[in-house]
């Protein structure tokens, strides 16, 4: 318990990615991390210089071999990252030299920082909320732009404040109920229960709208898992070549030649898409293959898009019918059914039989193999995905543990709602909404019973 | 003469150097409780009860069990603390029944665990009752006099020092000082010392507990003018009866007043409060002179124009003091604006208009310590054996007084007796959750209980305080056989018409036209009795509509009834409350070691390092409710503790 000296080491990692660049940055931090860096550094002494300063200089090892020119920034505590003194220092991107250099650093008494622990620190110093340094590890973690943009949207705090004003909400929601049970004598105008109606379904839509941004921000962080599925031979391993631009899958005529799922990454507008190509449904001809076709039912079944693939100019209507029954009791998923090989089809327009077949189903008529209409199938999968949600200036919920609390908020407040509606006694409707509270509390920080009567004083005349 | 005299000196000079302290004229009490209010009264009858030899010195015997400010008892949360201190065995609720004029049951319109009894007391009456209680309880001394320090060894108190140099012993000291501790009362620009007005301020005592190392603190609190009676027009305010038939706080059957006094309603408008800000240059408060903090919820009247400008009018009610006397309370119109201010102001108030002023509102200074520094026992950390209850530890209310003397009273007792704390939980009493806010969060202001600080509300009610609590006051001794008795009689009789309600059907033809009556959809075929006491708008009092089920109730009495009814129609809540809080209070579990310095987790703020230290909680969970303390602290703490 309580192993304080974890805390007390000066600390010291590579800050930049590993492997060759132009430049590579250590960073140091803790309470030795000027003084540890003045040991090996040649130039002005760095004890003396001011915070927010850069010095240029050399690090100089035990033997006295100079390892390398470098430029070292300073920033002293608290006007730092973590809060503790830190230092940066810009060396050359060697591997070498950056190892050198570390082992130096540790030789001189810093210690290699665990994964995280910059951001913990910066965290326990109270440099930044929970929700802000769980947006940091997304951040560095960010594959793609919309989720680099949430994440640095969440570092400043966009979340917090939106959960803020929610929070305000619910105490101004939760101290009417609590008025009106403490202070029945007072002369105050207690809010009806139609008034309370309306106060928590506004909470509520707020909730909602936060929860939805969960789905894509979830998709945001993790991408959108896309699914390729179709009978042996539609053209999925093309039509995944077509969408990358590249010859990832083996293709060839031969039916049956992807025996094993296949994952890429497809960025449209900033959204990224998990595509996975996937062996073809139908009877396994062997075992290695029935193998694989048990694998594509598997992603089917993980997927969060799901698009089909038929050849229009050889299916039988049965069979794209039957493919089609088995895929839409497949819930949850979007389902797009692409009509491949139009290229082939004489007068280029699907079948009656093939048009029965379909029923009302929406059907993209592609041509992979001619890259025919992908742009159009692009835009379609993010259309799907974002819908009309704005992207860019949205906060999004991408943690999982406030996705949890919100949702527990929300039904608390349905229960709220519930109890308005049958009219419920005011101290029975204040349980639900104290577990509203606490949901959100796991968010926001706690809501006491103080916070109600603060806000209960601060807005009604009371006492007699 | 003169010669005489003159060898007299020495000879009592030296009886004194060769006796010293204590003096022959009081032997060792086991508890010496400083001050005779709510708190004091309560302390020295727990602890005399309990077996102690008790001495109660206060600096005026005439004003035991005084009401300083409203003739009122009970109200929201604070009925129920009146109803816990009967069914422990304390006295308020007996001495309230006893002096009432007038009784309401608030809160009727919801549900049982917000009825919150109150009474009009006849303010002299009821000083008098208290006198006369502790009168009649063996093991009480009186001592009138100041007490202006306190004898103190080894951070052990062992008795007190008086204004005429008298040292008593005492095992232990309970204080209960009240708003006396170098009190200030103020009225507009004059300002004199007083603990109430009328009567001297106390001194000594702080400097003292300063030095010996007690952080302490400035409380402001005010009351209003009280008028003549006589000279008001009650044809132009709205009248406010009592219940009838009247209830009472005492579980034991004390007598009901057979009649009862009114109480009116009037309100203050736009050319009052045009009057009142003529003073407000002169205000003790916007002036800064007065530098404790006030309550939010008991704001003067000047308070209240100047944060709620917006509103038009604000309600006073206008508060017979007694049976006999014309003296009125005027409610609602705390002031320590100049007195003619006061008067000028209250005369624009309808039915004022001639309106005889007796004496002027005021507002008083007093020392507090902050709660911060006690035991959960009411015992100081610092001075083995001392104990604070009342308005020194920085609440407000004759109950919450009460309540803690009655808390700070049995403690001393059991402490210096070498027998268990006596240490109520949140979920038991409202009197835990006082104690336990009081001790962890502290106070900025005067500290008030409402109901919204118990996360067992719908548990702690006024109708169960005996079940909860006197099992527990009878087993400490202080409840007597008589209050257990009925207690338990109470509960096997709840449960037998529960249970028998569980097996009881009814048929449609018996209850149907019953159910229609009250709006509630009939039944089609035979139903359980139980069930259909579940449903909203049927109570006992309907199903008893039914002949044999009527017959069959009468032999119950009202009170076990009406707790049967509340814990079969509550049921399901209660187990949805215990479910949250079990929830809230998952942090309780996760104990702290205690004497861990702080200070080492410099990732802590400097406020959590600060308290958390002075505090020293026991679990997570109760440094979470220390004021100061956020959830990145309590993070901070999950993390050190490998969480």
């Amino acid at each position: 318990m309580y192993s304080r000296s974890n805390w007390e080491d000066t600390i010291v990692a590579l800050a930049t990615p590993a492997g060759v660049g132009a430049i590579g940055v250590l960073r140091l931090s803790g309470g030795a991390a000027i003084s540890i860096c003045d040991t090996v550094f040649r130039g002005k002494k760095l004890t003396e210089q001011i915070s927010h300063t850069i010095h240029f200089g050399r690090l100089v090892a035990q033997d006295g071999a100079v390892i390398d020119e470098v430029l070292v920034s300073l920033f002293r505590a608290p006007r730092s990252y973590t809060g503790e003194d830190v230092v940066e220092i810009s060396c050359h991107g060697s591997p070498y030299i950056l190892r050198k250099a570390i082992e130096m650093f540790i030789a001189a008494g810093a210690r290699l920082a665990q994964a995280g622990e910059f951001t913990l620190r910066a965290f326990l110093n109270g440099k930044m909320a929970l929700s802000q340094a769980e947006a940091v590890a997304d951040l560095i973690a960010a594959e793609n732009e919309t989720a680099h943009h949430t994440a640095l949207q969440q570092l400043r705090g966009g979340f917090v404040l939106q959960i803020a004003a929610l929070r305000e909400q619910l105490v101004h929601f939760a101290s009417l109920v609590e008025l009106e049970l403490d202070f029945a004598e007072e002369d105050v105008d207690f809010a009806n229960r139609q008034e309370l109606a309306a106060l928590v379904q506004n909470g509520r839509q707020q909730i909602r709208v936060l929860l939805d941004s969960f789905r894509l921000g979830n998709v945001v962080k993790q991408g959108v898992v896309t699914v390729i599925a179709g009978r042996p031979n539609a053209g999925k391993s093309t039509l995944l070549n077509t969408l990358l631009n590249e010859n990832r899958a083996i293709v060839s005529p031969i039916a049956g030649t992807t025996r094993d799922t296949i994952e890429e990454s497809l960025v449209i507008h900033g959204i990224q898409f998990r595509l996975i190509d996937t062996a073809g449904i139908r009877e396994a001809a062997d075992q290695i293959e029935a193998i694989g076709i048990e694998k594509t039912w598997e992603k089917v079944r993980q997927s969060a898009v799901l698009l089909y693939v038929f050849d229009a100019a050889a299916i039988e209507a049965v069979d794209l019918r039957k493919d089609l029954d088995i895929l839409q009791t497949q819930e949850g998923r979007n389902l797009v059914v692409l009509a491949n090989k139009v290229d082939l089809l004489t007068e280029k327009q699907l079948s009656p039989a093939i048009k029965m077949a379909l029923g009302d189903i929406d059907c993209i008529p592609i041509s992979a193999h001619q890259s025919k209409d992908i742009d159009t199938l692009k835009e379609h999968l993010y259309q799907l995905v974002v819908g009309d949600k704005v992207l860019k200036d949205a906060t999004m919920v991408t943690n999982a543990r406030h996705y949890e609390s919100l949702l527990r908020t929300e039904v608390a407040l349905e229960a709220v709602s519930g109890g308005l509606e049958q009219r419920i006694s005011g101290e029975l409707l204040a349980l639900d909404i104290r577990q509203a509270l606490f949901f959100l509390g796991e968010i926001s920080g706690e809501i006491s019973s103080d916070d109600l009567l603060a806000n209960i004083f601060s807005k009604f005349c009371i006492g007699k | 003469m003169f010669h005489v005299e003159h060898c007299a000196f020495p000879i009592i000079i030296r009886i004194f150097a060769a006796k010293k302290a204590p003096s022959r004229m009081f032997n060792q009490y086991d508890v010496i409780v400083v001050g005779a209010g709510h708190a004091g009264c309560e302390a020295a009858a727990a602890a005399a009860n309990l077996g102690s030899k008790v001495l109660l010195c206060t600096m005026n015997m005439q004003t035991i069990g005084q009401m300083s400010c409203n003739p009122a008892m009970g109200g929201v949360a604070k009925g129920q603390i009146v109803r816990e201190i009967d069914a422990l065995g304390g006295y308020s609720g007996i001495v309230t029944d006893k002096t009432m004029i007038q009784f309401r049951m608030l809160n009727r319109s919801k549900g049982p665990a917000m009825w919150s009894p109150r009474a009009q007391n006849d303010r002299a009456l009821f000083a008098a009752e208290w006198r006369n209680m502790l009168e009649q309880t063996p093991n009480i001394d009186f001592w009138q006099e100041m007490a202006i320090g306190l004898v103190v060894k080894d951070h052990r108190v062992v008795g007190i020092r008086t204004a005429l140099g008298i040292e008593i012993a005492a095992k232990s000291v309970v204080l209960t000082n009240g708003t006396f501790l170098n009190g200030i009362i103020h009225i507009g620009e004059k300002q004199f010392g007083g603990g109430r007005i009328g009567e001297k301020a106390a001194t000594g005592l702080t400097a003292q507990l300063l030095e010996l190392g007690f952080e302490g603190g400035r409380m402001k609190t005010g009351t209003p003018p009280r008028i003549d009676g006589r000279s008001l027009d009650y044809n132009k305010m709205e009248i406010q009866e009592g219940d009838e038939p009247s209830g009472r706080f005492s579980y034991l059957d004390t007598p009901k007043p057979k009649e009862q006094r009114c109480c009116w309603i009037t309100y203050t408008n736009d050319k009052v409060h045009e009057l009142l800000r003529t003073g407000f240059a002169q205000s003790p408060m916007f002036a800064g002179r007065i530098k404790g903090l006030g309550p939010r919820y008991c704001p003067s009247i000047e308070d209240k124009i100047e944060r709620f400008s917006e509103r038009e009018r604000h309600q006073i009610f206008v508060e017979p003091e007694g049976w006999h006397t014309v003296e009125i309370y005027v409610n609602g119109f705390s002031t320590s604006l100049p007195e003619k201010v006061q008067y000028d102001a209250l005369r624009l108030i309808p039915g004022f208009e001639n309106a005889k002023m007796f004496r002027p509102g005021y507002a008083i200074e007093y020392d507090f310590f902050p709660p911060t520094q006690l035991k959960p026992t009411l015992e100081t950390k610092l001075i083995e054996n001392l104990f604070f209850a009342g308005q020194i530890n920085g609440t407000t209310g004759y109950e919450e007084a009460a309540c803690q003397g009655l808390i700070a009273g049995i403690n001393a007792h059991q402490k210096i007796n070498e027998q268990d704390e006596f240490v109520l939980n949140r979920h038991e009493a409202y009197i835990g959750v006082l104690i336990d806010d009081l001790i962890n969060k502290g106070t900025e202001e005067p500290y008030r209980m409402f109901t919204s600080r118990a996360e067992y509300r719908l548990l702690l009610r006024q109708d169960n305080a005996d079940v909860r609590l006197t099992p527990l006051g009878h087993k400490l001794g202080l409840a007597n056989d008589e209050r257990l008795t009925k207690t338990l009689q109470k509960i096997n009789n709840a449960s037998t018409v529960l249970e028998d309600f569980g097996q009881w059907s009814v048929a449609p033809d018996d209850i149907n036209a019953l159910l229609e009556s009250v709006g509630s959809a009939p039944i089609e075929r035979k139903t359980k009795l139980l069930n259909i006491l579940l449903r909203p708008h049927v109570d006992m009092q309907l199903l008893a509509g039914i002949g044999r089920v009527g017959e069959y109730l009468g032999q119950f009495d009202e009170l076990a009834l009406q707790h049967a009814e509340i814990e079969a129609k509550y049921a399901s809540y209660i187990a949805k409350e215990q479910e949250m809080a079990d929830k809230m209070s998952r942090l309780e579990n996760i104990r702290l070691r205690t004497g861990f310095d702080y200070k080492t987790i410099t990732s802590l703020s400097a406020e959590a390092r600060e308290k958390l230290n002075r505090i020293q909680p026991n679990t997570l969970g109760q440094a979470s409710r220390i004021s100061g303390i956020t959830p990145a602290d309590i993070s901070v703490l999950m993390v050190h503790l490998g969480r």
